[in-house]
């Protein structure tokens, strides 16, 4: 009986949203559009949402003619997967450690934790400690470890576990389970909500990082994808000086260089365009879990 | 003596569980707690290959600070972060608040879904990604706002030399970015409201403008208030992605986008000069520190769940 007493601000309310939403969308396609342009019709009538003359020159030498694009994406790849396998395990364990009522020392741990996230030594004293002390500099440890323990994450897991009824856990110890049997075998399956989402976004923040690989990485063949992408950015020139140019000058004289700037940013949106329709919704319950109790 | 065996006993029971904890410990230790050794940095004068604490004191101590607060580019940057930070989380609190009330109102529930798929997107790509697209936007010959700029007759604009601009273009990629995301927890709240609210108001007469001023805005309150204090907490830390990606190192957008977090990071790794680098983090450190506390403080006194500790 309401509905067409609103249907006008419905219409309104929703051009606005629309709007919005196709705003959001536009600079992806763009991107694409641009990546499959020729470099002349970029130069001469800018970026287009739709090509105009259809080509897959830029991928094929970012892809079949440079091996830094392989070596980035291995990098990230690799990145990715370790920290996010690390992360789930170590700071599941934190939490759990946290969550284990009768551990009558778990609230120490908790402030030990806490404290992490009240001071901060800030970032020289902290690049100085991963450079100097630990020796991190060119290595694949320093993009993985410095974000490994994550405090506001083992929160997150030590309060989904603290629902779980503490009968659970004292049985499992009346049968004899060992702490690491109780954690691997019972708690976390159970856990697997929370523990799922906070992998999702520990997963994201992996592929989409660049600043641990500013920071520490010199190497060329040590760069992740993103950081890749940055340089290729400010300066396309640097292509020719891979490994096998040779092999990029037979595909093409000249770099396109505004559209392969394209093609690596669709190679490096890539995965998360892909994975995105399914993992979306586990975003959003995390993000509601996190904000009913943080 | 009876106590102490009482600890020695416990800890020995429950050394699974300290196992267990000790890839944590040890990770927090090295990466949070060993950096707050180097708070002694900027009063040093730091030597890399004497490390932290071989260095030699500094002469006078308060050398670095001296220096550093009758700098010019100190007092910009931490200018610049305080005003961006305010002109964002104001910005932000208008978008996230409009979008949730505006999603709410939609009762076409496939709409709905693909319209906040969309908006959440871009929360999923790094800011050197929105870098990209921002210069596809914005470059001199190519940029898509310059071609229309140019066919309505305005001429193209150097997006890139006009200082001016970038506060406004900085939070229209912010918008961008997050609003999809940051609607999320309030349009949460917003469905948590009991529906016997908005019943009781139509019986009572109450138009749906009256219903959102008079129930769903009093009923986001403490949500709004709770994300509001907790951002003021990280007033001081600019985010150094966004900055570098957006603007990294062009010179002449300095005075109204150089922060903090850029000016340590460039001291840090490209002039070298980590004695100003460690004293602005000093600085920024303890006013974080002051400002977490006392904005966790008031989150708590607010809504006891909210705050973080």
């Amino acid at each position: 009986m309401l509905t067409r007493r609103f249907s006008l601000s419905q219409a309104a309310i929703g051009t606005i949203v629309l709007l919005f939403s196709l705003a959001c969308l536009f600079p992806f396609i763009m991107v694409v559009s641009g990546s499959l342009s020729t470099e002349n019709d970029i130069v001469n009538y800018g970026y287009a949402l739709i090509p105009r003359h259809v080509t897959l020159s830029s991928y094929k030498i970012l892809l079949l003619g440079s091996s830094r694009i392989v070596d980035a994406y291995v990098i990230s790849i690799l990145v990715t997967v370790i920290g996010t396998v690390l992360s789930i395990i170590v700071n599941g364990m934190g939490g759990y450690v946290m969550a284990r009522r009768s551990f009558k020392y778990r609230n120490i741990l908790s402030i030990y934790v806490i404290i992490t996230m009240l001071f901060s030594g800030g970032l020289v004293p902290w690049y100085i400690i991963c450079v100097r002390y630990l020796d991190l500099k060119d290595t694949l440890w320093a993009m993985i470890l410095p974000p490994l323990a994550n405090a506001f994450n083992m929160f997150l897991i030590r309060n989904f576990m603290m629902a779980i009824p503490e009968d659970l856990y004292e049985s499992a110890k009346m049968d004899g389970a060992s702490e690491y049997r109780i954690f691997f075998r019972l708690i976390a399956p159970l856990s697997v909500p929370v523990l799922a989402t906070v992998g999702l976004f520990v997963a994201l923040g992996y592929w989409n990082d660049w600043f641990l690989g500013l920071m520490f990485i010199d190497k060329q063949e040590l760069q992740p994808l993103q950081l890749l992408l940055r340089t290729l950015v400010s300066n396309v020139e640097f292509l020719k000086s891979s490994s096998n140019a040779a092999a990029m000058q037979q595909i093409s004289a000249t770099i396109p260089s505004e559209s392969i700037k394209m093609a690596l940013t669709v190679i490096t949106i890539g995965p998360i365009i892909f994975l995105y329709p399914f993992v979306q919704r586990y975003f959003v319950k995390g993000l509601m879990v996190g904000a009913v109790k943080g | 003596m009876k106590r102490r065996n009482g600890l020695v006993r416990d800890l020995a029971q429950n050394h699974q569980l300290i196992v267990m904890f000790l890839p944590v410990a040890t990770l927090l230790f090295l990466f949070c707690y060993l950096p707050l050794s180097g708070l002694v940095i900027p009063f040093k004068n730091f030597d890399f290959q004497k490390g932290i604490f071989g260095s030699d004191w500094m002469h006078p101590l308060f050398n670095n600070f001296d220096y550093l607060l009758s700098s010019d580019a100190a007092f910009r940057a931490v200018r610049n972060t305080i005003l961006l930070n305010v002109l964002f989380i104001a910005v932000g609190l208008i978008f996230e608040v409009g979008f949730a009330l505006m999603l709410n109102e939609l009762r076409n529930k496939y709409f709905k879904r693909v319209t906040q798929s969309l908006t959440f997107l871009p929360f999923f790509i790094s800011w050197i990604v929105v870098g990209v697209f921002t210069y596809n936007l914005l470059n001199y010959e190519t940029g898509a706002v310059n071609r229309f700029l140019e066919w309505i007759g305005a001429g193209p604009v150097d997006f890139y030399s006009e200082a001016g601009l970038w506060p406004l273009i900085l939070t229209i990629a912010i918008r961008w970015k997050v609003t999809g995301y940051g609607t999320i927890i309030y349009l949460a709240a917003l469905t948590s409201i009991d529906n016997s609210y908005y019943e009781a108001a139509a019986i009572d007469g109450a138009s749906r403008w009256q219903q959102i001023r008079y129930i769903s805005l009093p009923m986001l309150r403490p949500t709004v208030v709770i994300l509001t204090l907790l951002a003021i907490g990280r007033i001081m830390n600019a985010d150094f992605g966004m900055f570098y990606a957006m603007v990294g190192d062009a010179t002449l957008l300095f005075p109204t986008t150089d922060v903090i977090d850029t000016l340590v990071y460039r001291s840090l790794r490209q002039s070298g000069d980590i004695g100003m680098a460690s004293a602005a983090g000093f600085l920024q450190s303890v006013v974080a520190f002051v400002l977490v506390l006392s904005s966790n403080y008031a989150a708590r006194k607010i809504d006891r769940d909210s705050a973080i500790f």
